[in-house]
């Protein structure tokens, strides 16, 4: 099964009632599938938009009522979502998105990168908010993420963001589903379905009053702070020995844990890091794989920003260098296995 | 003694923030006793804007979510997709629905959505202080256009109802304007419709309503409510734009 369309089946079996998306390149099969498969069953609904930004409302107008809700795209498209996901952050309201980056800026490519990774992590529209942000690296993950963004997403009533890339997308994996879809909708208890049995409900951002915008900021933070707590998530990969951690998220991970197993035989002894969640950043993972290591190595498909959250999370406590090809450009793992070995033997490791 | 008028209970019981001679809250009353005549209060979703009338979820008790700017018709498109049984209108500005959310609007119509509009056009930005709306007449002042409406720059008046009924999913349209009692009677028998129709399923409505701004015209309430008839209704012609409620295959 394709990435896209393994996300669109996990996301019907996470009772996903109303899918909502516009379409671009390279997450068109996951609109097309749900077109498909989810438009047929009870209850549920699916359109294909006018634009991106109506997507996004529609998502939020269905999330206003309760019903789990999704959209996905790419990153021109997903800018265009900003302002969508900007106003369900505002109204803590649950939402899944889906970003099948590709390169950028502008219209940029069709082909996968990772440019996209300051927009997904610090929010991405106006006003101080996060979303939570999860980066898969194989198909089953997507699929298993897929159904975790709608529970987390739920859960703390929050946008939840999947970020993906043309790869990732489009590639074919086998995948196993653990859940059957809900033969009931799910509807959340909070949404509104009219003024019935209790006095009328209002879901809004706007107001005159600072001090309660202020309030409103300090609760979404302090939610924040809960889930930085509860839900950062990654994965490590033989660091157990290492004198080298590479630091890699995504497709790129999958590529650098490749470049490490060709370097360790020939006897480096180098590991990975790989953030499942992007926000909250597994800073106290870095910190603490900092006791023993210092030297890391950044990996991303572009100019260098999750470079800035390990340099944050290291604070000083070891070196960072970084490797990074922009514009869809893709390295294989012997390139990468070149990078990793070359800077051993700089740094004095070997 | 028979009682003949009584406050709407779908009207909150709170004093309008609305300018002296503003059509908004007219609206509201209209909109308030509509859906308390059809007994919807306790199945409505209100989608209020941005703008003047921001703070509608004030005064209407129903339930209401607030969309951003010009995104009410695909706010309310999730809302009614997500949730069929409930009542589901839009009250939008003349900015609202006919510039930034001009794309929102008509494909919501053509879809044939089963939502309910309420277009209120004062030919202005109010809430932002006074600038041109898509629907500003030609040569009428406002803060963006200092020396009037230039039509060779600005375009001439945007006529969202007439748009509108070119597309199928639309089924009832029809353009009011609450200056006068015998308009404000007329108005809301088209609310009424237009709410109708949303219960019989039978597609997009929408009633465009003219309404005074005498801040922003920079007129006397008195001045404004004779200005929409005398100017506003030129342009903006009131009576059914559309109406294929009765017919099974229209256009």
């Amino acid at each position: 099964m394709t990435g896209n369309s393994a996300i669109a089946e996990a996301a019907i079996r996470a009772g996903c009632q109303c899918y909502f998306g516009y379409p671009i390149t390279p997450q068109n099969e996951l609109t097309e599938y749900m077109a498909a498969n989810l438009s047929r069953r009870k209850g549920c609904s699916f359109i294909q938009a006018e634009s991106e930004i109506s997507a996004i409302n529609m998502v939020y107008g269905a999330s206003v009522v309760g019903a789990r809700a999704m959209t996905s795209s790419s990153s021109p498209g997903i800018s265009l979502k900003q302002e969508g996901i900007s106003y369900l952050a505002a109204c803590e309201l649950p939402a899944v998105i889906v970003n099948m980056s590709r390169g950028g800026p502008g219209l940029g490519s069709i082909v996968a990168a990772q440019s996209d990774y300051f927009q997904s992590t610090r929010g991405g529209g106006h006003g101080d908010y996060r979303t939570i942000v999860l980066a898969p690296s194989s198909v089953q993950e997507l699929a298993d993420l897929t159904h975790k963004a709608f529970d987390l997403s739920d859960k703390y009533k929050i946008p939840t963001l999947i970020l993906g890339d043309g790869i990732l997308g489009q590639m074919m994996e086998p995948v196993e589903f653990h859940y059957e879809a809900p033969a009931e909708l799910l509807v959340r208890p909070d949404g509104l379905r009219g003024a019935k049995g209790r006095p009328s409900k209002i879901i809004k951002t706007f107001t005159s009053d600072p001090a309660q915008l202020e309030e409103l900021n300090w609760s979404l933070f302090r939610r924040y702070e809960l889930i930085k707590k509860q839900e950062t998530a990654c994965e490590t990969f033989m660091v157990d020995d290492a004198k080298l951690i590479v630091v890699a998220f995504g497709i790129a991970a999958r590529i650098a844990r490749g470049a490490i197993k060709t370097v360790r035989a020939e006897g480096l002894k180098v590991g990975l890091m790989r953030p499942i969640t992007l926000w909250p950043y597994p800073s106290e993972k870095i910190q603490e794989l900092a006791k023993g290591v210092k030297q890391y190595l950044v990996f991303e498909l572009n100019m260098g920003q999750m470079i800035e959250d390990v340099q944050l999370s290291l604070a000083g406590q070891g070196e960072v260098s970084f490797y990074g090809r922009p514009g869809g450009v893709i390295p294989t793992p012997s390139e990468v296995a070149r990078v990793i070995s070359r800077l051993y033997y700089q740094k004095g490791l070997k | 003694m028979k009682k003949v008028y009584a406050y709407p209970k779908s009207l909150k019981r709170a004093p309008f923030h609305y300018c002296p001679g503003c059509g908004h809250s007219i609206v509201h009353r209209l909109v308030c006793e509509v859906i308390d005549e059809m007994n919807l209060q306790d199945k409505t979703i209100g989608i209020p804007p941005p703008g003047c009338s921001v703070f509608a979820y004030n005064y209407f008790d129903v339930d209401m979510a607030e969309s951003a700017h010009g995104r009410g018709a695909a706010v309310a498109t999730g809302a009614k997709r997500a949730f069929p049984d409930a009542i589901v209108f839009t009250y939008q500005g003349d900015g609202d629905l006919a510039a930034i959310g001009t794309a929102e609007t008509i494909h919501a119509a053509n879809r044939g959505e089963q939502i309910t509009t309420i277009f209120v056009n004062n030919a202005v930005y109010g809430m932002t202080g006074g600038q041109m709306a898509p629907t500003t007449l030609v040569g009428q002042k406002t803060t963006t256009t200092p020396y009037g409406r230039d039509e060779s720059l600005d375009g001439a008046p945007i006529k969202m109802s007439e748009i509108l009924a070119l597309v199928k999913g639309t089924v009832y349209i029809e353009r009011v304007a609450v200056n006068s009692p015998d308009n404000i009677r007329k108005a809301k028998k088209a609310i009424r419709k237009a709410f109708q129709t949303q219960i019989y399923k039978l597609g997009f409505s929408m009633v465009e309503i003219l309404s005074p701004c005498p801040t922003n015209w920079k007129m006397s309430p008195i001045e404004s409510w004779q200005w929409v008839d005398r100017e506003m209704t030129k342009v903006f012609p009131l009576g059914v734009i559309k109406d294929t409620t009765e017919k099974k295959d229209a256009d």
